[in-house]
């Protein structure tokens, strides 16, 4: 069963009264605890986050389901998000996409690579058009102005540095 | 005319980002000066300077403040930095190369619209500038800038940082409202307005980042030196943010009114060798695209923008050159809105699915005919029939790509392929 650290708790405790209304501090606890949980929101971290914030589990779930960046399946090491909305859609964003999940083993979007160091997902607009194709790794600062040969080398990087995580930070 | 820069000039300079890099340029003299005024009257110069929102709406800013009851009832600022408007990327540089200008900005709209707590809401994915603004926002406010009697003329005013989680409609300003207030982000029936009923009820103004920091050259050159940039109709300067096929992308700052073709040709250094410029869409994925021909004439700002039935938007420019399938293009765009369609409004939840099933049976050769009037009927169905305006936008696009391309929506439903590059676009080729 999924249990915050001590200091997350520490961290949750402080959120519930940092805002005018307590529920407002479920994004930011759900993303304390996902990090926490190895990168995604699995059904005990909301049970978990319900008895210590005291909210009903059905209003931590409904925000856990409403907004992507909380992953509700397991993810790898690396979550690499790769934008192809508009701008990066035109200038290759999907076809890095499919390149680098070939280079890291995974079959399609959301998989877990054979050695958990890769999970994929086709985002949408990153705000960062500029340098397109660009990329997110976890919730790191992006990676950008990418092409094929960058992202498979990336790819190669990241598996080269193991259980790291781009920012060896984690997710 | 040429690039100005008015709001970003001293974006260049790494230290501008802290608070005393921020000071060393003037920074928070314009908040002493603005706490010694009437806060009527900070109001009143907003509205003679013409500044509209730059988030999208382009309402005005001093109207949209006017607009807040005197009930005695506590007030709430918002910054809406929640740039999600695919295209746009101007905030984002605003709040990494001047935090402080936008804190700056806050505390003196605050103090005109005499709210004690303000909010910045940022994107989840913005975690860089989120750093960064938590830097900023910590150093003001050991600097006795944000919380209690800021520089001793009696006003307090409390700044946080709220971090989304990923859903473009928490840009819309209810939308960003429920989210705010830990739920999921769907927007609310409007009225109330929010100036009126918005966080928690009580009246709240949501201003986008550039609209805020803005204010801070408006109090420093009054709106008479503000409007010394830009039209009538559209005044003083926007940043834009352009993207897609030109040689140098990336943030300009220029006066409103400027031509949209200079700003291409000069400031964006044209387009690739041999190639010609087939589209423009000009404020962000929700703005109707414009052909080449109508691109030769419009100026940016909100009039002529309009006139060519399109819009100024967030000013996110998207140039879209000749090696581009329109209906590729268009696939991304309908992608997008049906997978941010918030759920609550059936012609949007289902409109936006339905477009996106038609253009993706068509970019995958699976296209029939009629489809090209299927797909304006149902974007002529959800336009106008939603609590929020993400409807309006997902069916904008549309109508405007079928209406103006039309010639390639039909080659590619009778020839299953592409009309441009030999029909290798990425639906076909990655199957």
């Amino acid at each position: 069963m999924f249990k915050l650290s001590d200091e997350g708790l520490k961290y949750v405790k402080n959120e519930l009264t940092r805002y005018e209304v307590k529920q407002s501090a479920i994004i930011r606890c759900l993303y304390r605890a996902q990090d926490e949980n190895g990168g995604w929101v699995s059904p005990d971290v909301i049970s978990h986050l319900s008895a210590v914030m005291e909210i009903p589990s059905a209003q931590i779930e409904e925000v856990a389901t409403f907004y992507t960046m909380f992953n509700k399946t397991p993810v790898g090491k690396n979550h690499i998000q790769v934008c192809v909305t508009l701008t990066c859609g035109m200038l290759g964003g999907r076809e890095l996409c499919d390149s680098m999940m070939k280079e890291a083993g995974c079959k399609k979007t959301g998989d877990v690579s054979p050695d958990g160091l890769f999970t994929f997902s086709k985002v949408e607009c990153l705000g960062s058009c500029d340098t397109a194709p660009m990329i997110q790794i976890n919730r790191d600062p992006y990676t950008e102005n990418l092409n094929t040969e960058k992202g498979l080398e990336l790819v190669r990087k990241l598996r080269t540095a193991g259980g790291a995580g781009a920012s060896g930070k984690g997710h | 005319m040429a690039e100005i820069k008015y709001l970003s000039e001293h974006y260049a300079k790494p230290e501008y980002q802290t608070l005393d890099g921020y000071k060393k340029f003037g920074g928070y003299e314009m908040l002493a000066k603005a706490l010694k005024m009437e806060p009527q009257k900070i109001i009143d110069e907003v509205k003679a300077s013409g500044l509209r929102g730059r988030g999208g709406a382009g309402f005005a800013t001093g109207v949209k403040w006017g607009f807040l009851p005197n009930n005695g009832e506590p007030r709430y600022l918002l910054c809406n930095a929640d740039e999600s408007e695919p295209g746009t990327f101007k905030d984002r540089v605003m709040m990494e190369r001047a935090p402080h200008q936008l804190i700056e900005g806050m505390l003196i709209s605050a103090f005109a619209i005499k709210s004690n707590k303000a909010y910045i809401y940022i994107r989840g994915e913005y975690m860089g500038p989120a750093a960064i603004l938590e830097k900023a926002i910590a150093e003001a406010k050991a600097a006795g800038l944000i919380g209690k009697n800021i520089l001793g003329a009696g006003f307090d005013c409390e700044l946080d940082l709220y971090l989304g989680a990923g859903a473009y409609i928490c840009g819309e300003e209810t939308g960003m409202i429920s989210s705010l207030e830990g739920l999921k982000g769907q927007p609310k029936l409007k009225p109330p307005f929010p100036a009126v009923q918005g966080y928690l009820r009580k009246p709240t103004i949501v201003n986008n980042v550039e609209t805020l920091a803005a204010v801070v050259p408006i109090i420093r050159d009054g709106a008479a030196g503000y409007r010394k940039y830009g039209t009538e109709k559209s005044a003083g300067t926007k940043l834009f943010s352009i993207s897609g096929n030109v040689n140098k992308p990336g943030t300009y700052e220029v006066p409103l009114g400027y031509p949209l073709m200079d700003l291409i040709n000069i400031e964006c250094g044209g387009l690739k060798p041999g190639r010609k410029l087939k589209a423009v869409v000009p404020g962000g994925s929700s703005a109707p695209v414009l052909t080449a021909e109508e691109c030769k004439t419009a100026t940016l700002d909100y009039e002529c923008l309009a006139q060519l039935g399109s819009m100024l938007g967030s000013g996110a420019i998207i140039v879209i050159d000749d090696s581009n399938c329109m209906v590729d293009v268009l696939s991304t765009i309908s992608h997008f809105y049906h997978h941010e369609s918030c759920g609550q409004c059936t012609p949007c939840r289902e409109g936006t699915g339905w477009m996106e099933r038609i253009i993706h049976g068509i970019v995958h050769g699976h296209g029939s005919e009629g489809e090209v009037d299927l797909l304006l009927k149902i974007a002529d169905n959800m336009k106008g029939r939603t609590i929020c305006a993400l409807s309006d936008a997902a069916a904008l696009p549309v109508l405007s790509f079928v209406t103006k391309f039309r010639d390639e929506f039909e080659y590619f439903i009778r020839e299953k392929k592409s009309k441009v590059r030999g029909g290798q676009i990425y639906a076909q080729i990655s199957h």
